[in-house]
């Protein structure tokens, strides 16, 4: 395997970290209108993620600079020709970011509601988008010679792509719900576990179609089949588990199932990064023409072998410290 | 209508607003990321309450301000592709590589222990929690130094060859590129004024209490140990702004030029530098100036009889070497703004000056003092802002410097439609979220330092107050 290619791996891990961990982020901020009927019940669903939502959304930050340094030609065109999207993502993280902040600043009910709200759309939008962007990446877009997108908006919102979008929106959803499982207790627990079971089956079925188009498109890869295969397998391992009140292995099944989903994509994808639907022979993208020198991508790799073990491991650090159940009391003790 | 409309125009409207946007939180970031661990490591040392009260009084100011650094960092991370794709493959391969840099190595390491000291008070042991919040200050440093190597390859290309197939810069030495004489002195440069930042955030506070009293036992170090960073800060960023002049004038003669607006190539006495001047409209004409012999030599070389090219010169050397075009940027706002960021930074050296003079020994200066102390503020990071402006409008034409002009970096494909729907959206969003967090610094900064709680054990220790969302 060449260092273009461990790249475009490294790449796809850097964003099957982002998914599993902003995606229960995400899932939480969903919950919010569904479970949290008062400011307390709300304030314990946002402490959840109190003291880990920054870290797990800078894996989208690493991601893009890792995708710039080892494949600019990718970042290039993907960023320029999603722009829209990439602009409407950008909104609801900055609204997002700033409300779990600023929520809590004033005792107003009026400024806590408004501030809800932004959470709520904040993580909508982008479990969503994400979806619909990494869709269209895999089922193809228009590229020109200069490998520029030139497709426009409306382009972006086919039914696959589509269909991958509220993929990701259901999956994050559950996801969030299992994490909210593993750090309440009381009546707010009871409620969320109702839910989870509903969201659960619905989740199933929407995500086996879109696995399923994404192996008819893939012209049967056996790549993709196999990653389907085990997303599917441990979605209703997980939604099964949940069932059975096994909340740690529930969680640990949904996060498989996002990263396998995710690898699907890469899978299906590999060895393009982009293929275009005009001329596909000589317009794509691949790994080949969209990679960075092989000084910089050897550079880049010593440094990648080096920093992400120890990243995972103070950052494991970090959910192990915050471990313990978020209560009312907890609320309580701190809320002056 | 065009004009509007032009994608390249309105790009880079984008970019210089959302870049100053951005750059408005940092500093503050940075600085009291530092300011808040030294008050914290003085509480861990010595027990001392207010130590305790001035740790969690400005962490909360800290915090406030540190969301908004966060999530405009990521616009500014996605603008590269989003709105400059050609930029992007031409340098990624060189540029990509700091930025990589700076998310694997410190945006996490900073993210996560911003998180574990936010809400580890009272979970980690005191020293482990200290440690936590002296991470977040070492990582907000180390990310500024490769942001600015990056930025600094933009000045001055260095460690990169020319890849004429893919017609891209491609990097030969990420260790010249890390060491690039710019970032060298600009980075120092940019610390010093960050403190400087957070030191008229401190110095306003506490002025602001003192001159009503309140807060005594808090304000009062506070105030002391503001004036003290302003004053050493200062001193620190003067100095190697004038380190950053030397490298700025042997990489980039013309910004130089145009920042003190000098059209013919002078030497010695005649290379004086003007601290105002009235011209023609156009600007190519001088009709009064105050002026000091020799000190723009003395800038440029550090030698009296130092000779300092003119715009007229470097223009035709320019067009000779790069083809005909226009080289200079905009002489009025870098003149002025070279004038701007040294002037208010001569502001902040009097107030710390004048402050620590009239408060020695306990005294408590007369009303107008303080007025003017709190305008230190909004002076440095109007300084800090005026700063960036004058770095990046001086290089124009050129995104990089010699390699690649602005014009040819915007995104091909994009319609000035699309630019100018994302350039009003992040203009709402970032003014009404300005409102807000300037509401909220307000509101914190008026409340002054809680009061210490107490063990639930019936003994009066002081215990730090444990912060939730
Ligand atoms: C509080 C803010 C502040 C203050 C008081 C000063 N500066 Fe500054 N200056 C900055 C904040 C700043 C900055 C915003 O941080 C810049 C922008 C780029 C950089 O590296 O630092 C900058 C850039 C900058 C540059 C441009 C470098 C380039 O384009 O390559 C020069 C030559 C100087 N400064 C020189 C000075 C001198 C000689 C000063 C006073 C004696 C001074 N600055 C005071
Ligand atoms: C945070 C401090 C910075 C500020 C305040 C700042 C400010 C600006 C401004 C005002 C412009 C517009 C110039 C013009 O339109 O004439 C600009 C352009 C630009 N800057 Fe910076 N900049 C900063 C740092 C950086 C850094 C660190 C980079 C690269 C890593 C960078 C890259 C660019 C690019 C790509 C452009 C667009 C091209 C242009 O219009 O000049 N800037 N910046
Ligand atoms: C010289 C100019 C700049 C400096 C010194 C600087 C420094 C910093 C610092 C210290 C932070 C963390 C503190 C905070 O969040 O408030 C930060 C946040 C961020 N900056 Fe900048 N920045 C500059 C310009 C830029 C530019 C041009 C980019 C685009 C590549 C950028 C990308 C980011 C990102 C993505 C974050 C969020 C990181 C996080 O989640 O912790 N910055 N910046």
């Amino acid at each position: 395997m060449d260092l273009a290619q461990l790249w475009f791996w490294i790449v796809g891990a850097l964003f099957i970290g982002y998914f599993i961990l902003d995606g229960f982020d995400f899932g939480v901020g969903i919950s919010l209108p569904f479970l949290g009927k008062n400011d307390s019940e709300r304030r314990v669903l946002i402490n959840t993620i109190g003291p880990v939502w920054d870290l797990n959304e800078t894996w989208v930050i690493v991601a893009g600079a890792c995708l710039f340094a080892a494949f600019p030609e990718w970042y290039a065109t993907l960023f320029a020709g999603f722009y829209l999207p990439l602009f409407l993502i950008l909104i609801a993280l900055i609204l997002r970011g700033v409300s779990f902040e600023y929520r809590h600043q004033r005792k107003h009910e009026s400024w806590k509601r408004s501030f809800d709200t932004m959470i709520f759309i904040g993580s909508v939008i982008p479990a969503l988008l994400w979806g619909v962007a990494f869709a269209n990446v895999v089922r193809g877009v228009p590229l020109n010679e200069h490998f520029d997108y030139v497709g426009g908006f409306w382009n972006l919102l086919n039914p696959y792509a589509l269909l991958g979008g509220v993929t990701t929106l259901l999956l994050f959803f559950l996801s969030g719900l299992y994490f909210i499982l593993l750090k309440t207790d009381g009546e707010l627990h009871a409620r969320a576990q109702k839910l989870a079971v509903k969201v659960g089956i619905i989740t199933i079925v929407v995500a086996a179609s879109f696995l399923v188009w994404t192996i008819i498109m893939s012209e049967f890869k056996l790549a993709t089949i196999i990653c389907s295969a085990i997303a599917a397998v441990a979605l209703i391992g997980a939604v099964a588990l949940n069932y059975l009140r096994k909340e740690g292995l529930s969680f640990a099944a949904v996060a498989v199932t996002v990263a396998a989903a995710v690898l699907t994509l890469f899978v299906t994808l590999f060895p393009n990064v982009m293929p275009s639907t005009i001329d596909p022979a000589t317009n794509s993208l691949t790994i080949e023409n969209a990679s960075s020198s092989t000084y910089t991508l050897e550079f880049m790799s010593w440094v990648a072998v080096i920093a992400l073990p120890l990243i995972l491991l103070y950052q494991g650090w970090t959910y192990w410290v915050f471990r313990k159940r978020i209560t009312h009391a907890t609320i309580e003790a701190a809320a002056h | 209508m065009n004009e509007i409309l032009d994608p390249l125009i309105l790009s880079r409207w984008q970019f210089g607003l959302t870049t100053v946007y951005h750059f408005l939180f940092v500093p503050l970031t940075i600085g009291l990321a530092t300011t808040v661990a030294i008050f914290q490591t003085a509480w861990v040392r010595t027990g001392k309450v207010h130590y305790l009260q001035l740790t969690q009084f400005f962490g909360k100011i800290f915090m406030i301000n540190f969301a908004m650094g966060v999530v405009t960092g990521i616009v500014q991370e996605f603008q590269f592709g989003m709105n400059w794709s050609n930029y992007s493959r031409f340098v990624g391969d060189v540029f990509g590589a700091p930025l990589a840099l700076e998310g694997l190595l410190a945006f996490f390491f900073e993210a996560t222990f911003i998180g574990v000291w936010i809400f580890g008070w009272n979970k980690l042991s005191p020293k482990l929690h200290l440690a936590s919040i002296w991470c977040v200050a070492f990582a907000t440093a180390l990310s500024a130094y490769f942001i600015i190597a990056a930025n600094a390859f933009m000045q001055n290309p260095v460690g990169y060859q020319m890849n004429a197939e893919k017609g891209r810069a491609e990097l030969t030495s990420i260790g010249e590129l890390l060491t690039n004489k710019v970032a060298l002195a600009a980075f120092p440069h940019t610390i010093a004024a960050c403190f400087m930042v957070s030191a008229g955030l401190i110095v306003a506070v506490a002025a602001y209490h003192l001159s009503r009293n309140q807060h005594l036992d808090t304000m009062r170090p506070a105030l002391k140990f503001g004036l003290w960073m302003m004053l050493i800060a200062g001193a620190g960023t003067m100095f190697f702004g004038d380190q950053l002049s030397l490298a700025m004038v042997q990489t980039q003669p013309m910004k130089m030029a145009a920042a003190e607006a000098l059209y013919n190539t002078a030497t010695g006495a005649n290379a004086s530098f003007s601290i105002f001047t009235f011209g023609t409209p156009d600007g190519q004409h001088e009709l009064f100036s105050i002026r000091v012999p020799y000190l723009l030599s003395l800038l440029s070389t550090h030698s009296f009889d130092g000779t300092v090219e003119g715009i007229r010169e470097l223009q035709a050397q320019y067009s000779a070497q790069y083809g005909p075009d226009t080289y200079s940027p905009t002489i009025w706002i870098t003149y002025w703004a070279f004038r701007w960021m040294i002037g208010l930074g001569m502001f902040h050296m009097i107030v710390a000056a004048v402050g620590l003079f009239v408060t020695r020994k306990g005294r408590s200066p007369k009303r107008w003092v303080w007025r003017v102390a709190i305008w230190s503020f909004p002076a440095s990071l109007l300084a800090m802002s005026i700063g960036w402006v004058f770095t990046e409008m001086g290089r124009q034409p050129w995104i990089v410097f010699g390699l690649l002009k602005t014009k040819d970096a915007v995104s091909p494909e994009l319609t000035g439609f699309q630019v100018l729907l994302s350039l009003i959206g992040f203009t709402i969003v970032y003014g009404a979220l300005a409102v807000v967090e300037f509401g909220l610094i307000r509101k914190a900064a008026i409340a002054g330092p809680a009061p210490v709680e107490t063990a639930d054990d019936g003994s009066d220790t002081p215990v730090p107050t444990a912060t939730v969302y």
